[in-house]
């Protein structure tokens, strides 16, 4: 779950890791208000899920209360990266004298925490690290041990801070860590991590990710939770526990697994489709779900045609199966149908399929191939309540 | 032969008497794995499909001589069942529950590598030794004894190049699903280096996909030790960046982790790799 630059920053700022003063403003009035009482220079700062904003003109300088206002007033309502502003950040403006860049990410081949520093901060770091790799250093913390204190001097050492300076790094880095475990994160920054005219290391911003797994307990953590960031129709999916990711083809895809649900998407690639979706209904779907899954496929108006693909293990075919005719019944199948069924009850679940609508394939290949026929043959359509704007509705 | 498990391997269900594990230690003991326990805090002295019931690995151990479990544990509470495993000498603990927060699995590896044990998962299907043993929840009808190895990050893909192997007369000496969670007990490495080691193991077919680099460090792998030839698919060619799909790890993130660059490392390292699941049947059909 991905957070706003405010919100981690109030949730470093609990682990004493130091940032300018500054607050949120959801109006022009607030933020005029903010930078009054901050003095001097403010920064305005766009707050949207996606990195690259300052390039973006998501991020200002404003010299007084007034152009504050002036700023927030032009962002808000605004897209910006295709979201929409809805929060800025005023915070006080400081004189930097270099920016440098840390970080915890899951080191997955260490099977660690990793915690990376660099000279060269203030940059996107993912463009650092194809560019220059060598200006970035890696610690694995133990897993039980966690980051030790020679960890974080070897670190600020090799960015160049020595003495009060190196110490203060060192402070920040144990306290990032110690975020990061404590809050169930899978990506904590600091990017910049400023050293100013004064000769202080403070955050500059932010951006932490939180592992969708833990948030079970993380309850303060998951009401930073920004729905409005998400797009509806995954939101739907989510709620009814499917796996659905929106993509720009013409074949929707119903399948179990994520690998399979991949390896679908690139078989209708492979035979000149492309996928309109990924789309997991996971292990033991019931009838409720395929429906709704189908449900969410229907709604994005791209769609002409559906592969269903079921290796049954924990999903039952026919389960599978009978949720379809059933809503064949209903009507609610606009666009045809190629299922393949293998595996756990697959012959009952064709049996149930046989003699309807649906086109019965019994390879992976064959159904991509079905699938990429059907679609390239069946006519445009209007979505299921299309020119009403439903909560459902794929606002893209 | 075979690798991981065979006719002998005694298993232990860790939370048999829930939905997931007393419906998969029937279908289990259908296949004709030894069920020996189960396992269910507060629940000890039943009995589920003829399996006695204990309250803990230990006893579970002691009484039945137990050498591998198998977790269907809840997410929050799975961490502690596989420290619970490690601490009583099973020594390969298959973990199938998904939604695990990855950082328990990063100290529950540590664990079990620092007590000499073997996790395979967690949100993996575990693994099958056709026509002896399985542990895990694969349908078994996919199955056939013989001389192909399959390793796979997912489980239903895993299933379905089972599958048509099989449909062409070529059985599998194991099938190991290592999960598709972003950290794992057992990498690719370690499956493969088992493979190349059993001698009824003929041919590999690796099946990776997106996030990691797993597949990666499997190719460098395959080119300096393995003499077994290896036939690969990677899954997730056509997944957006910085989408997750599914599985906590199938994510390209920064740019990294790629169908693409393991492709590539995969080809480099001599491997060859199918573009469809079923070119990848047929290149295994062609050695084996």
């Amino acid at each position: 779950m991905k957070t706003h630059e405010y919100q981690a920053r109030e949730a470093l700022a609990r682990y004493g890791i130091p940032f300018p003063p500054g607050q949120v403003a959801e109006t022009p009035e607030q933020a005029e208000a903010i930078a009054r009482e901050l003095g001097g220079k403010v920064v305005i700062k766009a707050q949207i899920h996606a990195g690259g904003r300052g390039k973006a003109g998501g991020v200002k300088l404003a010299g007084s209360p007034a152009e504050a206002a002036e700023w927030t007033r032009a962002m808000l309502g605004s897209p910006l990266k295709g979201r929409v502003v809805r929060k800025v950040l005023v915070g006080q403006a400081l004189s930097i004298t270099r920016e440098f860049y840390l970080g915890a990410v899951l080191d997955r081949a260490a099977k660690s925490v990793g915690v990376m520093a660099s000279a060269v901060g203030g940059v996107d770091i993912e463009e650092v690290s194809r560019s220059s790799p060598e200006a970035i250093v890696k610690v694995a913390a133990d897993p039980l041990m966690g980051l030790a204190d020679y960890q974080t001097r070897d670190l600020a050492r090799a960015v160049g801070l020595a003495g009060d300076q190196a110490r203060e790094f060192g402070t920040i880095a144990k306290a990032l860590f110690r975020a990061f475990v404590e809050c169930d994160c899978s990506l904590l920054e600091i990017n910049p991590l400023a050293l100013t005219e004064e000769g202080d290391v403070i955050a500059l911003d932010s951006k932490m990710v939180i592992d969708d797994n833990a948030l079970y307990r993380q309850p303060s953590l998951a009401a930073l939770r920004d729905i409005a960031e998400e797009d509806p129709a995954e939101r739907e999916a989510q709620r009814v526990g499917i796996n659905y990711v929106k993509l720009d083809g013409n074949v929707g895809c119903l399948v179990n697994g994520a690998g399979l649900a991949m390896a679908t998407m690139d078989a209708i690639s492979l035979y000149g489709g492309e996928p309109a979706n990924f789309l997991d209904i996971g292990g033991g779907a019931n009838a409720g779900q395929i429906g709704a899954a189908l449900g969410i496929i229907l709604r994005d108006a791209n769609v002409r045609a559906v592969l269903i693909n079921i290796v049954g293990g924990i999903t039952r075919c026919d389960v599978v199966a009978q949720a379809l005719v059933d809503l064949i019944r209903e009507g609610a199948l606009a666009v045809p149908v190629v299922a393949r069924l293998v595996g756990t009850n697959a012959a009952e679940g064709r049996q149930i399929l046989a003699g309807t609508a649906v086109a019965l394939a019994t390879t992976m290949a064959e159904a991509a191939q079905i699938a990429v026929a059907l679609a390239a043959g069946s006519a445009a359509r209007r979505p299921a309540g299309a020119g009403r704007t439903g909560p459902g509705e794929v606002a893209r | 032969m075979s690798i991981l498990i065979d006719a002998d391997t005694k298993v232990v269900v860790q939370n048999i008497t829930g939905r997931e594990g007393s419906f998969h230690t029937v279908q289990m003991l259908a296949y004709g794995t030894k069920v020996v326990a189960g396992t269910a805090p507060g629940r000890g002295g039943r009995e589920v499909e003829g399996v006695p019931v204990f309250d803990s690995v230990r006893e579970a151990v002691d009484a039945t001589g137990a050498t591998a479990s198998v977790v269907f544990v809840p997410a929050p509470f799975a961490a502690d069942a596989i420290v619970e495993a490690a601490d009583n000498g099973i020594g390969l603990i298959v973990c199938i529950t998904e939604g695990i927060p990855v950082l328990d699995t990063m100290k529950v590896c540590a664990h079990v590598r620092a007590k000499g044990s073997r996790l395979l998962g967690p949100n993996c299907p575990g693994l099958i030794t056709p026509g002896q043993c399985k542990v895990g929840i694969m349908p078994a009808n996919m199955h056939a004894p013989g001389s192909v190895g399959v390793v796979s990050r997912s489980g239903t893909l895993a299933y379905e190049i089972a599958g048509q192997l099989t449909a062409l007369g070529l059985g599998q000496s194991t099938c190991v699903g290592i999960g598709g969670d972003p950290i794992a007990g057992t990498s690719f490495i370690d499956v493969l280096t088992l493979f190349e080691q059993d001698p009824s193991t003929q041919a590999v077919a690796l099946i990776g996909e997106i996030g990691g680099t797993d597949e990666e460090e499997a190719a460098a792998f395959i080119a300096a030790n393995m003499k077994t030839p290896v036939v690969a698919f990677i899954a997730g060619k056509t997944a957006p960046p910085d989408r997750r799909m599914g599985h906590a790890g199938a994510i390209v993130s920064a740019g990294r982790g790629t169908a693409a660059e393991k492709i590539a490392a995969l080809q480099e390292a001599g491997v060859t790799v199918g573009v469809s699941t079923e070119e990848l049947v047929q290149a295994i059909a062609a050695i084996a």
